[in-house]
């Protein structure tokens, strides 16, 4: 690695959903000095983190790992993968090294590993709440101890430090596997290692985190180079290009913010960012400075599983039935809480999705005199078993077929079912119950670190 | 700009989850004159996405122009915690049709 620049690979935004090898290969040939790639996300929901499963598959994750581990054998670069999984938990870390030892073993490679672990112990975290250092993060209710004992997992976003501290203690380090991790950290940690400016760092590790979505078009392997007072954007498809105007808006993405970016122990402020284009393809960036928070904060992320789903899929076509199709739904209500008096009214749910009316936009759609020529409509019922799920979504589909509304001329159905079965479990539901700041005084003090060899 | 809606002058307009409990919404305009005509006139204010979005003005999280980018970003908390009972959106990727008809 040279003192004054620090070149970075990231092969894809996602690492699991493939990339193209040779543009990835075309990285390879420029040396960069680490290969960086992400692996997490909360974007598909919380039934990861609650039910346990990973992102991709196993045979995915296999094959990318493949094509990178080939790579970091032959020319001895380094590999740092964050959020091991998707969701970052202990189990799919482990899951990680296992297919790390699985490609070496028949391949024959040999690699020092260091595994950061990121799954809070639920009495640190009570401890924590106890002690109130643990505040919402965004529009979030305070946190309840309850809802830490029934998060399935609670795993931590780690900052730099613990990775920082695998680099001082170890100078031998070819691969670092990490858990749930905060997204830039994998593309950041050399540049802060070497003292480069923090604002840049970051700030090339929140573009490059996505691979090149940034670029126009959008692809997958992004090279960039960090220098003391700017970073050089470059996607590896010679037919993508970096534009001024595709990198600053990709700033913006996903993000609440777009020039103030919070992170473990500190603020990446843009609001000074100079973005310039170097060439055709290449666009350099500077001005971005990191402001260091008085409190030093990780995020927490937790889910809980809060039962079981099902649903059936129906369609109107009928000019009358659509007209009437509140009273349709209001009547079904009440007739399945009726026929259901057992059951308790607060331990199941239905949601009508009305496809047609306000399906995608729900609560915030505004345009409410519309005529639909059709209607889709899904019902949604949550319920504490499969079984009652599946059996309450089955009466409330009856119900609906054959429900009574004023001026009906057809009298044998009321809906059009494409699908059998006609109701349809789709297994467990989960909600994200937490979502928190914790403040820490030793950013490496929860992480566990663990060094091995295959 | 008569007649014409903000469709016709953005080049982006887009939602996106922003964490689990945040929607995001990007405005990114085709030309920086465009950009500052908005941004000077006050086209865009908290009100109007008060009204667009049926959502009180205090519960508005961002909003904020962004000039290197010719941007206006505008973040709003989800009905819900994302992916829980009664989702509609996961990604929140269909959530920016109400700015696409803001007269300018």
């Amino acid at each position: 690695m040279s003192n004054d620049e620090i070149k970075i690979l990231t092969p894809t935004a996602m690492l699991g959903y493939g990339f193209p090898l040779k543009w990835f290969k075309k990285g390879i040939d420029r040396n960069p000095d680490v290969i960086a790639v992400d692996s997490g996300s909360t974007d598909s929901g919380p039934h990861k983190l609650g039910l346990g499963v990973m992102t991709c598959s196993k045979e995915a994750y296999y094959k990318d790992i493949s094509n990178i581990l080939e790579a970091a054998h032959e020319k001895k670069i380094p590999v740092f993968i964050s959020s091991a999984g998707g969701d970052g938990t202990n189990v799919h870390v482990d899951e990680f090294i296992n297919i790390i030892k699985d490609i070496s073993k028949n391949k024959g490679y040999h690699f020092n590993i260091a595994a950061i672990y990121s799954e809070m112990e639920k009495s640190f975290l009570i401890e924590k709440l106890k002690k109130n250092k643990i505040k919402p993060c965004g529009p979030v209710e305070p946190l309840q101890e309850e809802e830490i004992k029934l998060a399935t997992s609670i795993v931590a976003q780690m900052g730099v430090e613990p990775y920082l501290k695998i680099l001082e203690e170890r100078d031998d380090i070819d691969i670092i596997i990490s858990g749930r991790t905060y997204d830039p950290v994998p593309i950041a940690v050399l540049g802060i290692k070497k003292g480069f400016n923090p604002g840049l760092c970051w700030h090339l590790g929140k573009i490059m985190e996505c691979g090149a979505l940034c670029a126009e078009p959008a692809g997958k392997a992004m090279f960039g180079i960090l220098k003391n007072d700017y970073f050089i954007l470059e996607p590896l498809n010679p037919s993508e290009r970096c534009t001024v105007a595709s990198v600053a808006a990709h700033t913006l993405y996903e993000k609440t913010h777009p020039y103030l970016l919070p992170g473990p122990g500190g603020i990446t402020d843009l609001s000074e960012t100079v973005f310039e284009q170097l060439d055709d393809r290449r666009v350099k960036v500077s001005g971005s400075k990191f402001i260091p928070s008085d409190v030093y904060t990780v995020k927490l992320e937790g889910a809980k599983k809060v039962g079981y789903r099902s649903i059936f899929i129906a369609g109107v076509r009928d000019p009358i039935a659509i007209e009437h199709i509140d009273e349709i739904i209001s009547r079904v209500e009440n007739e399945v809480k009726e026929y259901f008096s057992e059951i308790p009214k607060e331990s199941y749910q239905m949601v009508f999705h009305v496809y047609g009316k306000n399906g995608v936009m729900g609560e915030y759609e505004i345009e409410k005199n519309v005529t639909p020529l059709e209607l889709c409509i899904i019902l949604e019922v949550a319920a504490p078993t499969q079984d009652i799920a599946t059996a309450i979504c089955s009466r409330a589909r009856t119900e609906m077929l054959h429900s009574p509304y004023e001026g009906r001329i057809a009298t044998a159905g009321n809906i059009a079912l494409p699908f059998t079965p006609l109701e349809i479990p789709l297994g467990g539901v989960c909600k994200f119950n937490v979502y928190h700041l914790l403040e820490l005084e030793d950013p490496v003090e929860p992480f566990s670190i663990k060094y091995l060899e295959v | 700009m008569a007649n014409k809606t903000l469709k016709d002058i953005a080049k982006v307009i887009r939602s996106k989850n922003a964490g689990p409990f945040e929607v995001t919404m990007d405005i990114i305009f085709k030309t920086k004159e465009d950009y500052e005509e908005i941004k000077n006139r006050g086209i865009i204010t908290k009100e109007l996405i008060s009204k667009l979005y049926n959502i009180p003005i205090e519960k508005i999280i961002t909003f904020a122009y962004f000039d290197a980018a010719n941007a206006i970003k505008i973040t709003l908390p989800r009905p819900r915690p994302q992916g829980s009972i009664g989702e509609t959106d996961m990604h929140a990727a269909q959530q920016h049709v109400p700015l696409m008809k803001i007269p300018v």
